[in-house]
């Protein structure tokens, strides 16, 4: 679904972003993409929706080069969210909602139809859609962010972080929601994080940036199964530890009821 | 008092309606000037700077210097244009007007815009991106509307501004609320130049309420106060201009130029009231400079005024001996219709010459009654001038002729060097010939007995255009020869002095009873 070939980015200042990338996404797959901030991940994906545009290389995005044609018609198929949300402060949820659709010249009824089926996507009441952004939780923010990057019926999603300034419970229950409506839609998504657990949880498949390149590309069980480079593996260790940990407290206290 | 304020509100819908047309249209040039810049540099550092800077710029121009560089600049385009295209366009007035009162208002408007611009959130503007929008959707449908309230702010201050300095324009000949305050100034009536400044703060603060009511709507995004503010300020435009229209579809009439004293608004009405009495039309256009108010006749744009024969002969034709009275009149009024086809129609019959002055007491005590005797004592006198005599060649003339030296030199408006001189500020004032306060001061004049200043003949002026118009020339041509200096002092007396001081207008009619010429 998603080709990236050899693309390549330097910023003004000579800092390499990203360092001769090739990726292949399939129809359907949630990737996930893991590095540390500054990896080049975040360039990476603006580079598939051309909120950057890469120094070298190819996307190409259902077969068709994304460079061809004006870059605002491209992100209109394509849906973005993010960490910031950015949602417009001066609309209502519905407008925030039905935005690229108007964009795209739907009928009014048509997107008012769709931001109701939208609310019930990701689970807000209807009534919200009168509110502006700023009657809003956190959590409640993202989940409309979510509901604008899916209205146009996009069938690549694009999510930077989305859920990394969320409490905990939160980002779990807006994960496990979002990889549902991923199957349910049947997208094909790809997810930037820094958090090796989320990836885990969440991922078909992971890549793992450091330094602008690529250094593995696996199913997640490969990850749990050892890798060779050392980064990876510390990447991938403290999620197991984490998990190691929390099952033996959990053993531990089933041992303590059945006594 | 009373009389006072009812001659000013009679006033009122002339002055308040082109200050209101002068100030609305600077803004409005100035916002949508300002507008699609404050967009460009918001868009790019580059442009930003620059703009910026000018606007900057502009700014520190003292904006009575801005208004009056107008007047040279559009001189000369109106000149290339009628070369060029056989069209020229008024020098005065209005356009000079517009243009630095749209170059002063811009500042505020361009700091606020690209301040609001580039303020709005980083996210917002990439989620913008992200959903699909083109730039121009991007700044029409989220950065505008973001954008709006603070820069909104920005034409508030504008409007304040513009309204206030919009008072000047009166300098360059433009109609509005300033006319109050620069002949108040003047003729020292006080309350008429109250009764300007606060019909001008009156009306800024209007304008600025309103204003603030159309960025509360916006910041609050509600349409109600928007639409309020909006209609009450496009109402109050109409209202505003039309006394201006309803003028402006009559015939034009006449226009009478005058400089910036009483003697002058004085002789501008005497000659506005014999050409109303011939039956026609006639504007009045007061508070020009000095060499504003030639070339303006010059060029047609006013039609008559009153100017001095010594001020000619050396400011316009840059003449620097001093012939015999009769011999320099002769020559200047040939020189002046061949160099600019204006007409000379004759001498008033009084001089306004320039004089150095002292108190009388003073004098005495000192034992000066010439400018000879002066020049030994002024090491340890003070001169007190108006704005113009010290950088005029009478004055070289005569610091030439006699070696004057003078302990300090100070400037003043006319008014003001009056009450210098009286109040012991300064020794020696360059005072005039025909102005009523040397007596009523108990002042002094100088004789010039190396006849080193120039003499001054009141004379009137006729523009090229009204040079065959047998009307205009008749009515004026009674006034010829027919005004004593004492007629003349006593009239200007009447509008300076301090107590039952009369408008021009009335010392005008009684001006013209006393040489019986009504």
């Amino acid at each position: 679904m998603i080709r990236i070939a050899g693309v390549r980015k330097t910023f003004d200042g000579g800092a390499v972003a990203v360092d001769d990338v090739t990726l292949a996404i399939a129809k359907g797959e949630f990737r996930v993409v893991v590095g540390a901030s500054g990896s080049g991940k975040t360039t990476l994906l603006k580079i598939i929706n051309r909120l950057i545009e890469p120094d070298a290389g190819s996307v190409t995005v259902d077969g068709r080069p994304v460079a061809e044609g004006p870059a605002p018609q491209l992100r209109r198929r394509i849906g973005y969210a993010f960490q910031g949300v950015g949602l417009f402060p001066h609309l209502t949820v519905a407008e925030n909602i039905g935005v690229t659709p108007k964009l795209l010249g739907w009928q009014p009824a048509a997107v008012a139809a769709r931001v109701d089926e939208l609310l019930d996507l990701v689970a807000l009441p209807r009534a919200f859609a009168t509110r502006r952004p700023d009657a809003l939780s956190g959590g409640q923010r993202q989940r409309v962010g979510l509901a604008r990057a899916l209205a146009a019926k996009p069938e690549v999603v694009l999510l930077d972080e989305p859920f990394g300034a969320l409490d905990a419970v939160t980002r779990d229950t807006l994960g496990r929601d979002y990889r549902q409506i991923h199957e349910t839609l049947g997208l094909t998504t790809v997810m930037i994080t820094h958090d090796m657990m989320e990836a885990l949880l969440l991922a078909d498949r992971i890549a793992v940036m450091r330094g602008g390149r690529i250094l593995a590309d696996s199913a997640p069980g490969d990850f749990l199964a050892g890798h060779p480079d050392p980064y990876v593996r510390e990447l991938v260790d403290t999620p197991r530890r984490q998990a190691e940990r929390v099952a033996a407290l959990a053993a531990q206290s089933r041992g303590m009821g059945a006594a | 008092m009373s009389e006072q304020i009812a001659a000013a509100l009679h006033l009122l819908p002339t002055y308040l309606g082109w200050h209101v047309v002068l100030s609305g249209a600077a803004l409005g040039l100035g916002l949508s000037i300002s507008a699609p810049l404050a967009v460009l540099s918001a868009r790019s550092a580059a442009v930003r700077w620059p703009v910026l800077a000018a606007a900057g710029l502009i700014q520190t121009v003292p904006s009575l210097a801005l208004l009056a560089l107008f007047y040279p600049l559009l001189l000369a385009l109106s000149a290339l244009t009628k070369s060029v295209v056989g069209y020229g366009f008024p020098a005065l007035g209005f356009l000079p007007s517009l243009l630095a009162l749209s170059l002063y208002s811009m500042l505020p408007m361009l700091r606020n815009g690209v301040t609001s611009l580039t303020s709005v959130d980083p996210a917002v503007v990439e989620a913008a991106k992200g959903v699909g929008m083109t730039d121009r959707q991007r700044l029409w449908q989220v950065e505008a509307p973001l954008a709006a309230p603070v820069a909104m702010a920005g034409v508030r201050t504008a409007a304040v501004w513009v309204i206030g300095t919009a008072t000047l324009a009166t300098s360059v000949g433009q109609t509005s609320l300033g006319d109050y305050i620069f002949s108040g100034l003047q003729t020292e009536n006080w309350v008429l130049v109250l009764f300007g400044c606060a019909a001008s703060a009156g009306l800024a603060f209007v304008v600025d309420q309103l204003l603030g009511l159309i960025e509360t709507g916006l910041a609050r995004r509600r349409k109600a106060p928007m639409l309020i503010g909006l209609g009450l300020l496009a109402g109050g435009f109409v209202l505003a201009c039309a006394p201006i229209l309803i003028a402006a579809a009559k015939p034009p009439g006449y226009v009478v130029g005058a400089k910036n004293f009483s003697e002058q608004y004085i002789l501008a009405d005497l000659m506005g009231d014999r050409l109303e009495a011939a039956g026609a039309r006639v504007t009045h256009k007061s508070d020009l400079g000095s060499v504003i108010a030639f070339r303006a006749l010059a060029a047609n744009e006013i039609d008559a005024y009153v100017d001095y024969s010594g001020t000619l002969w050396t400011a316009v034709l840059g003449r620097k001996d001093t012939p015999p009275r009769a011999q320099l009149l002769a020559q200047m009024t040939r020189e002046l219709k061949a160099r600019y086809g204006v007409e000379v129609l004759g001498p008033l019959g009084f001089e306004n010459a320039y004089a150095l002055a002292m108190r009388r007491s003073e004098a005495e005590r000192l034992g000066i009654v010439s400018i000879a005797d002066l020049s030994v004592h002024a090491p340890e006198l003070t001169l007190g001038s108006d704005l113009e005599f010290l950088s005029r060649i009478e004055w070289r003339g005569l610091q030439g002729a006699y070696g004057l030296r003078f302990r300090a030199e100070r400037q003043f408006q006319p008014t003001f060097m009056y009450k210098a001189v009286t109040g012991g500020e300064a020794d020696v004032i360059s005072a005039f010939s025909s102005d009523g306060r040397i007596a009523a001061d108990d002042l002094v004049v100088l004789t010039d007995p190396k006849g080193a200043i120039p003499p001054y003949d009141a004379v009137v002026l006729i523009a090229p255009k009204r040079a065959q118009d047998r009307r205009f020339r008749g009515a004026l041509q009674p006034l010829i020869g027919r005004i004593s200096v004492q007629a003349m002092r006593q009239a200007n007396l009447t509008v300076d002095r301090d107590t039952e001081k009369r408008s021009p207008a009335e010392a005008a009619r009684a001006l013209a009873q006393a040489i019986g010429a009504r």
